[in-house]
């Protein structure tokens, strides 16, 4: 006789989930927990707040920390303005015909003379670091395949190889780069930028790709190999969506490089492939740094990269628990 | 539905074999067992039938077909692994459904035969659950079900049984036997369990080191092993193997007993022992007969109560002990001595230079 199956156990009885000593073990580490992230989110927090303070606020010493929040700042991020004479100042305060960005901008004495080049850089930043992220990702997985399950002669050589690549500072060759792209007409092109990040984050990615696929059991693939699968589909159909999570994880942090890559950005670019993080610090307003503008515009260049990471949160934090297989 | 049939298959890593030449024929609808210790090379020779592993030389056929070279997808047989491999992304419907889908079949037919591979599994109320939220039993039968599902060629099983508990083991033990007469078609199954070897298969393909060391009924291979491992590996406890010496119709066992040996035996005896008529005696467990009046003598070493029965362990002289079966009314303290007899017609001899067992002279 076999005992009847006893009802499914949905609660967790681990043991430190008992007794005050243990309870008081997970307070002190929710405690640390929140204290870190404090410490890590002020300078993000702080350059957030910077980025709604009006000119004065911004560069008031003591630093101000409750002010009247406003949106100079990214309307002075997003515009060209000139200066205003005496004269000119009254003659536009009295037109009626004025936008509010205009107002805002009255009051500092300057006019909006037309569109800043911030937003065709953001847009080419966007465009560089997510072709090349796709590249660097794509790459990236068919070849951590090949390396995770092929008989390939001289395997640990090219993937030793492969990483070397990330053992020289990049910086170190700028020169010998600039050089090179000025030749090859690829200066201040898109397709320049895209073909040097996908190359820089390929080593990396291959190998983050390459121990995520190792841990995919190959059994997985034999099954769907004798159901009546190319090797191909079965590499589409159960190898890509058993990876999802070291893409996600792939994906965020080559984007996250190509992203804020600023040295080779500011060397090869010069105004029609120029990204987002040369042009920030370059807004230098006329005779002072514009610390508001500077935040403002970091913040807009956060954005993005905090929309992706937050979209693929489910696949980062998801862990590699492949549910199906068990082990001993 | 195939036949099987292996020509001197063989696989080898480097300069080691992993699989000896091996030649096998599996009749069609056969349950074939692959038996041996782990790293003996039946689950290469498995893989290497389904297509996953190629083989070094020698020709694979399915009736007569060669498939030697033909790609896994193309063999028409349905593997189901020790880990299950279901996938943990699909559900159970869609893990079933997955080995019709690459045929191109149509919705329709697709949810006819997956609904009738779930009643006849009795797994119709798990086919919306993913893997991870089912049980390692359940888990076996919708992997059962995406092999049935296809209605292929053969059956690869590869200890499907293995990650399972004692008491689900038991069942799915049961119904895959079950499944096997239903549907009568061709299985290979790779066990290191010997107990499940003997109650499941039709014939057993006993391996050690990369070579077939048997192949036979369960019977054959428990009452007739073809040699040393074959007589240890089977059983539980494996055969009792005695050292000892012939000479003149009798042999000598340890501890100053004589074993005269039947008359049908002595000649073969005569021929295939060494000059000096050393042997190797074997016999079951349930072959020595402890009796008052039995012509063998020892003294009782340990007495275990398996339920139903008891085992003695009988020691003849120092060192050599053997097991033996007893009713479990009478109990034996220790170190009582005790006398038994052997079942003639289940004593078996050996060469313990080839190591080898005499041929008995039935064909087996």
């Amino acid at each position: 006789m076999t005992a009847a199956p006893l009802a499914p156990v949905n609660y967790s009885t681990a043991v430190d989930k008992v007794g005050a000593g243990p309870r008081i073990r997970t307070a002190v580490r929710a405690i640390i927990a929140i204290i870190l992230t404090i410490i890590i989110l002020i300078p993000v927090v702080w350059m957030g707040m910077t980025a709604f303070k009006s000119h004065p606020d911004a560069v008031s010493v003591p630093p101000v920390v409750f002010f009247q929040p406003s949106l100079e700042s990214f309307v002075s991020l997003l515009t060209q303005r000139r200066q205003l004479t005496n004269d000119e100042r009254a003659e536009f305060a009295a037109r009626t015909d004025l936008t509010w960005a205009d107002q805002l901008m009255l009051q500092r004495g300057q006019v909006i003379i037309g569109e800043s080049n911030f937003r065709a850089q953001l847009i080419n930043s966007i465009i560089i670091a997510g072709i090349s992220t796709v590249f660097s990702v794509g790459f990236a997985v068919l070849a951590a395949y090949a390396f995770s399950r092929f008989h390939i002669p001289g395997k640990d050589d090219l993937l030793f190889f492969i990483l070397s690549q990330r053992m020289l500072p990049a910086v170190v060759v700028t020169i010998p780069i600039f050089l090179m792209y000025k030749e090859l007409g690829l200066h201040d092109t898109h397709f320049g930028l895209i073909l040097l990040y996908t190359s820089f984050n390929l080593s990396f990615a291959v190998w983050l790709l390459k121990g995520f696929i190792d841990e995919i059991p190959r059994e997985y693939e034999e099954a769907a190999l004798v159901d009546g699968y190319t090797r191909l589909q079965a590499f589409r159909k159960i190898v890509l969506p058993q990876a999802t999570t070291g893409i996600a994880a792939t994906t965020v942090f080559s984007l996250i490089f190509s992203w804020n890559e600023y040295a080779f950005a500011l060397m090869l670019t010069s105004e029609r492939a120029r990204t987002a993080p040369p042009s920030i610090p370059l807004v230098l307003g006329v005779g002072t740094i514009e610390w508001a503008t500077i935040a403002a515009g970091s913040l807009a260049f956060l954005i993005p990269v905090v929309i992706v990471t937050f979209v693929l949160r489910k696949h980062l934090l998801r862990g590699v628990t492949f549910g199906a297989i068990r082990k001993g | 539905m195939a036949t099987i049939t292996l020509q001197n298959v063989e696989k080898k890593f480097g300069d080691v074999f992993a699989v000896q030449p091996l030649n096998l024929k599996i009749n069609n609808g056969e349950f074939i067992v692959l038996l041996g210790p782990s790293g003996c090379g039946k689950t290469t020779t498995l893989r290497m039938i389904s297509g996953l592993e190629a083989v070094t030389s020698g020709n694979i056929m399915f009736d007569s077909k060669d498939v030697t070279w033909l790609h896994p997808s193309e063999r028409d047989i349905a593997f189901v692994f020790q880990f299950f491999a279901l996938y943990s992304h699909m559900t159970a419907w869609e893990n079933i459904a997955f080995p019709l889908q690459a045929q191109g079949m149509m919705r329709h037919d697709i949810k006819q035969r997956v609904d009738d591979v779930a009643q006849m599994l009795q797994i119709e109320h798990l086919l919306d659950a993913r893997p991870s939220s089912l049980s390692g039993g359940d888990q076996q039968r919708v992997a059962l079900a995406r092999a049935l599902v296809r209605r292929p060629a053969a059956f690869l099983m590869d200890e499907p049984l293995g990650a399972l508990d004692a008491e689900f083991r038991e069942t799915m033990r049961a119904e895959i036997k079950r499944l096997h007469i239903s549907q009568g078609a061709t299985t290979v199954y790779v066990t290191h369990d010997q107990i499940e070897a003997m109650a499941m298969s039709d014939r057993i393909v006993i391996m050690s080191n990369a070579v077939v060391q048997q192949v036979g009924t369960p019977a054959e291979v428990y009452h007739d092993p073809a040699n040393l491992f074959v007589a240890r590996f089977i059983g539980s406890p494996g055969m009792n193997l005695i050292s000892a010496t012939y000479s003149s119709g009798s042999i000598r066992l340890p501890g100053g007993n004589q074993y005269a040996v039947p008359d049908h035996w002595q000649s073969k005896l005569q021929n295939g022992l060494p000059a000096n008529g050393s042997v190797i005696v074997g016999f079951r467990p349930e072959a020595a007969r402890v009796h008052p009046e039995g012509r063998l003598a020892a003294q009782v070493y340990a007495d275990d109560l398996h339920g139903g029965y008891s085992m003695l362990h009988l020691e003849l002289e120092h060192g050599t002990v053997i097991h033996a079966r007893s009713s479990r009314e009478t109990s034996y303290p220790i170190g009582t001595p005790i006398k038994f007899d052997l079942d003639p017609a289940m004593v078996r001899f050996f060469n313990p230079e080839t190591e080898l067992a005499i041929s008995n002279g039935r064909a087996s």
